[in-house]
């Protein structure tokens, strides 16, 4: 036996473990890339919010970047799980979305609740944590660095609703736009886009 | 040394379809038999003797269950399965790095 087959065969065989264990985690369908494009796009949206006046046009237009977001993570996730051969709708997929989910909708009915009654300021606080929340939990059944990024959320979140009002709009920045980011590159980069 | 180590290698997930039941599962708290014939493309029958030889080593535990009507199995790494790997992970770069230096 040729040494340098044998040096072949262990970097084969080391490729092969990196690529099933790339593919296996993909089942937990959290796109790495999607997820700073989430990021820039909050980054733009903060920015924006900053220059308006009104409560009104505020909410819209985090709403509009919600939903903006949410298409950005769907679109993203399709993609990875394409690409990876896999099924979309796995076991570990659905438990994903099923202990993600509650907590957003939790925060859509608050935020309706509060903004009836003009306790805009708290929003954004609320939106941190119970986003935060909703990646803690479904992110139990995925890599160890998805929940630890929904404790950074949460943290946040404590933040801004214990900080100063004028701090709120960089809770935002650097939650929606800033954890995304760093987070988004990390994952891409360890389990493969 | 290269050839010394190849003889301690752990023949048991040296081959390719329980080196990959053993790193999917490294990497997800359980998987379904469904989940992991899909990943590693191989057939029923394939996929079950490794697992089989996998589990009788004690390097993963294999529950079955009913889900409706539907018999379902699931299985998980052990932390025997869990060593078992790492070593073999920490085997194959040993054998790159002497390699390298020949």
């Amino acid at each position: 036996m040729e040494p340098y087959d044998l040096r072949d065969r262990a970097a084969d065989n080391l490729r092969f473990i990196r690529e099933t264990m790339e593919a296996a985690t993909s089942f937990t369908a959290v796109s790495g890339w999607g997820q700073v494009l989430v990021g820039v796009s909050a980054l733009i949206t903060a920015l924006i919010a900053t220059t308006l006046r009104q409560p009104a046009a505020w909410l819209l237009l985090w709403l509009a970047e919600a939903l903006l977001a949410m298409t950005i993570a769907v679109v993203a996730i399709v993609w990875k799980a394409r690409r990876a051969g896999i099924a979309l709708v796995s076991r570990p997929t659905r438990k994903f979305i099923l202990s993600f989910v509650p907590p957003l909708i939790a925060g859509a009915i608050l935020t309706l609740g509060l903004y009836r009654v003009g306790a805009v300021a708290l929003l954004p606080g609320m939106w941190l944590l119970l986003y935060g929340v909703g990646v803690v939990t479904g992110g139990a059944f995925s890599v160890r660095i998805v929940p630890l990024m929904g404790l950074c959320f949460m943290l946040l979140g404590g933040l801004a609703l214990l900080a100063p009002a004028s701090w709120q709009s960089w809770c935002m920045a650097a939650g929606f736009g800033g954890l995304h980011i760093v987070f988004g590159v990390l994952i891409a980069r360890r389990h493969g886009g | 040394m290269g050839l010394a180590h190849l003889t301690e290698l752990d023949r048991l997930i040296h081959e390719r379809i329980r080196l990959g039941i053993v790193s999917a599962l490294a990497v997800n708290t359980s998987l379904s038999f469904n989940e992991l014939k899909r990943l590693l493309r191989t057939t029923d029958g394939n996929l079950s003797v490794h697992a089989r030889k996998l589990e009788e080593a004690g390097y993963i535990t294999c529950a079955k269950y009913f889900e409706g009507r539907q018999p379902k199995t699931e299985y998980r790494l052990t932390e025997a399965g869990r060593q078992a790997l790492e070593r073999y992970l920490a085997h194959m770069d040993a054998l790159i790095q002497s390699m390298r230096n020949h």
